[in-house]
């Protein structure tokens, strides 16, 4: 936990405190801060970034990492047609049924599916990955403390190991990994994948784009809810003068 | 009937069979309240405005929400996603607790400021503590619900409290899981418990209220109400007061709640619970951090369980220190003998009560950090004073507390200050046609 | 002091100009705030309305390919049966020979059924929402050979329009579509 908020007696103002990263920290540095499309009162996701984010999920973290949450009809939210959507649901298999002969079978995927994991559940996906679990990446803006910062820190943070540090076999070292041994060998490559707007392939753009791509998956009513927000601020701003008004003239009989 | 005091034959007819709307005249309406009362006095309402926005909202949650360890944090992804306004629900829902903390919090320290508790308000004053027991129960239930690794362990140690009670501890335990660890049958006897006790809250707010009408508020001054010239009908004066309370209070709200939803919140509870893994860290949501630091505080080579290690084993004192820390509220009323209700005459009182503030503040902080040194150790020290305080302290000052002189009545020092013509004070006392 | 609260008590305003002012404010704050209750009353019950994830469920594709012709299947729909039914030439003859002048709900056959050979239609009763039997063999089809629903005694015809009882209109038709001759696309 991040920051905490104590509430004070005699004072509406309250205090807030920051008490740093404490999480299992080991010798994680603190990730730095990026800029965001999204961040900020009025922030929305830029829609290029996370088009490309979602190839490279789909073309790089999809062999190991599930976004169980999202279904692919809510790809048309990011900018994607509905055939596009249908075209790459249709690229993969779920399995349905039973059918009249009560067998279970497999079918193309539909929009209305959820995305397909990887792994059917996480003893198949230990058993593929050295015994580590890759984790849902759904939520995992908002799981971790630093949110898409510290997601772009991890992605770009493979270094060489200090030379006293020894790593477990299968291991990278990470500089801002919990511990800095991570059972997730470096993910991207300069030019793992092939934008199709030609937008350079470097790992800092890949990293920016995925996360971007998640950080979406993960709040995915961000850019309404910041809409909506400003509204209510406002009209709720209003109207508080407006009581205030309200307050003084009533009163005023009294003084 | 005809000399009813409604004009409308309607309203008449019905009040003749059900005064309801004599009720509400004289309970809304007419109620004579101080007219001294500062924006101090808003938290009560606001706190039973909040109440409702967690009931109407989580009744609609519920629709939703299914209570079973399998599905329930999906459940509650899917109000997030697919539910129409789901996630603004939600988020409402979410941070309302949070508010309802703050809230109350403000109410209470409010209380213990201008003395609100002393007679003949003791009831009133236990009714609330009552009040506050039943939110935090409510509050645990419900933080188990979206089943995430927080609820889970949360849940988890929560529960193990009642471990520490000698012979049937462990017995208990298992009655509160219905099972042997945190699962299923626990989760779904969390839901029903958190569908129920925000109305037996209601009941108690009711009885609240009712203490509170019985004698009026009290004030800032602490001098009781002695004519009708000391008070103002509550509508529309702090009908009115208290909906702009209210409107301040939304602009906070909802700018946490579109901007910030999850500031308060944890991480770790957007992962789904795994009983094989706790996180590194667990922390209880920051309205439990105080009670949870009092409860860390013994450890078997604390001071402040040295005087009681004879008597029982360290985790047993925690537990009890963790209860006894609201349930000597309820004696307060009888532990402060001074007879001067505010804080504004009592010089000494005022600076013990800053310092309260200040000692929980601090235990909060320490609730937040890893028990480990030098936090365990101003958490040991802020819970002695916190019991020092209500303990010995307020005692004592109530006999040897200096005291300010006290206006002769709340009219007294507005018609002083408030430069008011000397025919205001002669003028009849207001009263309703 | 005493007099002005006095008449803030009482309710019986001067027609002075502060008031009239005040008066104003009051009632623009209170609409302000009965748009924001309205507002916050419609999310309420929006909510209600089917999810984002329910919606996008509701479109079922039927494969035709294994009705044989006379025969009647069950499918669901949003939850709903729908009944497809192969007509025979004898069947589909007899729905369009009815004079629909004597019909309850008057319809023609030919305005039911995108291809005179498939029937499809939403097996809810439109009395009080029974599923009226006649779908599987052996059950019984009413005294117009094509539904009879035993919750009140509804009969329907071979084109699902209601002929005898209490129900008011034919058998719906949902949305359909025919993605190929032997697939078709219901929502």
């Amino acid at each position: 936990m991040r920051k905490y908020l104590m509430s004070g007696a005699a004072a509406l103002s309250v205090v807030v405190l920051a008490s740093g990263n404490a999480v299992a920290a080991g010798s994680a540095v603190k990730p730095p801060e990026q800029q965001w499309s999204f961040s900020g009162l009025f922030g929305t996701f830029d829609r290029g970034s996370l088009q490309r984010g979602f190839q490279v999920y789909n073309e790089v973290c999809a062999a190991c990492h599930s976004v169980r949450l999202l279904a692919y009809r809510n790809l048309m939210d990011i900018g994607f047609t509905e055939d596009q959507v249908k075209k790459i649901a249709a690229a993969k298999e779920v399995t349905d049924g039973p059918n009249d002969e009560g067998e279970m079978f497999q079918r193309p995927a539909q929009p209305g599916d959820r995305f397909v994991k990887p792994f059917p559940n996480e003893q198949a996906a230990r058993a593929g990955n050295n015994g580590a679990f890759p984790p849902d990446l759904t939520l995992m803006t908002k799981a971790r403390v630093g949110g898409a910062n510290y997601l772009h820190a991890l992605l770009t943070g493979y270094k060489q190991p200090p030379k006293d540090q020894k790593l477990a076999e299968g291991m990278s070292y990470n500089l801002y990994f919990a511990g800095n041994q991570i059972a997730m060998a470096p993910p991207l490559a300069e030019g793992a994948v092939e934008y199709a707007d030609k937008t350079k392939a470097t790992i800092d753009q890949m990293a920016r784009d995925v996360t971007t791509f998640l950080a979406w998956a993960a709040e995915p009513e961000l850019e309404w809810r910041k809409r909506m927000g400003v509204k209510v601020i406002l009209f709720l701003l209003i109207l508080t003068g407006m009581l205030y008004g309200v307050k003084r003239k009533v009163w005023s009989d009294l003084h | 009937m005809r000399d009813s005091k409604f004009k409308n034959p309607i309203i008449a007819w019905i009040d003749y069979r059900l005064p309801v709307f004599t009720f509400m005249e004289h309970e809304l309406h007419e109620y004579p309240t101080p007219k001294n009362l500062n924006y101090w006095w808003n938290f009560g309402s606001l706190a039973g405005i909040i109440l409702v926005i967690m009931i109407v909202t989580g009744i609609v949650l519920a629709m939703h929400y299914t209570p079973h360890t399998a599905f329930a944090f999906d459940s509650v992804e899917r109000i997030m996603r697919d539910v129409n306004y789901g996630w603004l629900i939600r988020y409402i829902h979410m941070n309302g607790a949070s508010a309802f903390f703050i809230v109350v919090f403000i109410h209470i320290f409010r209380g213990l400021y201008f003395g609100s508790y002393k007679s003949p308000r003791e009831l009133l004053w236990m009714l609330g503590v009552v009040i506050l027991l039943i939110m935090m129960a409510t509050a645990f239930l419900g933080y188990v619900l979206p089943w995430g690794q927080m609820s889970f362990w949360g849940a988890t140690v929560i529960t193990n409290l009642f471990s520490a009670i000698p012979i049937v501890g462990d017995s208990i335990v298992t009655l509160l899981w219905g099972g042997f660890s945190v699962d299923n049958p626990t989760l779904n006897r969390f839901f029903s418990l958190h569908y129920l006790l925000p109305f037996v809250l209601v009941g108690v707010v009711v009885l609240h209220i009712v203490a509170l009408h019985q004698h009026g508020s009290s004030n800032p001054i602490g001098i009781d109400t002695k004519s009708p010239q000391d008070t103002i009908p509550f509508h529309p004066y702090y009908t009115v007061k208290d909906l702009f309370g209210l409107g301040v209070f939304l602009v906070l709200f909802f700018g946490f709640v579109f901007f910030a939803p999850n500031y308060l919140g944890h991480p770790d509870n957007y992962i789904e619970a795994n009983p094989l893994v706790t996180p590194p860290h667990i922390v209880p949501e920051w309205y439990f951090l105080p009670f949870y630091a009092i409860l860390r505080s013994f450890t078997a080579d604390a001071l402040i369980y040295l005087p009681i290690s004879w008597l029982m084993s360290a985790k047993l004192a925690g537990v009890l220190a963790m209860f006894a820390s609201i349930l000597v509220l309820f004696i307060l009323p009888w532990l402060d003998r001074s007879p001067v209700k505010s804080a504004r005459f009592r010089p000494i009182y005022k600076q013990f009560f800053w310092l309260l503030v200040i000692d929980c503040v601090i235990l909060g902080i320490c609730g937040a950090k890893p028990a480990e040194a030098p936090w365990t150790y101003i958490a040991q020290a802020a819970t002695a004073y916190y019991f020092l305080h209500f303990i010995v302290i307020i005692p004592l000052l109530g006999f040897f507390g200096k005291t300010k002189p006290l206006p002769t009545s709340i009219s007294e020092p507005v018609l002083k200050g408030g430069g008011g013509s000397s025919s205001a004070a002669s003028t009849k006392p207001m009263e309703k046609a | 002091m005493a007099s002005s609260a006095d008449t803030a008590g009482d309710g019986a305003h001067g027609a002075e100009e502060g008031e009239t002012r005040r008066d104003f404010l009051m009632l623009a704050t209170g609409a302000f705030g009965a748009f924001g209750a309205a507002a916050a009353a419609w999310l309420l019950i929006d909510q209600m309305n089917p999810a984002a994830d329910t919606l996008a469920a509701s479109t079922t594709e039927v494969n035709l390919e294994p009705i044989k012709p006379g025969q009647r299947v069950l499918v669901k729909w949003q939850g709903k049966p729908v009944f497809i039914v192969r007509r025979t030439e004898a069947q589909i003859k007899a729905a369009g020979a009815v004079d629909l002048a004597s019909l309850p709900d008057p319809e023609a056959d030919a305005k039911r059924a995108q291809k005179p050979e498939w029937l499809i239609i939403v097996g809810v009763c439109t009395h009080l929402g029974c599923i009226p039997s006649g779908t599987k063999q052996g059950e019984v089809k009413g005294e117009f050979g094509g539904w009879f629903c035993p919750c009140h005694g509804s009969h329907y015809d071979t084109s699902g329009r209601i002929r005898k009882g209490p129900a008011p209109k034919n058998l719906p038709v949902p949305a359909y579509k025919f993605l190929s001759d032997k697939l078709v696309k219901i929502g």
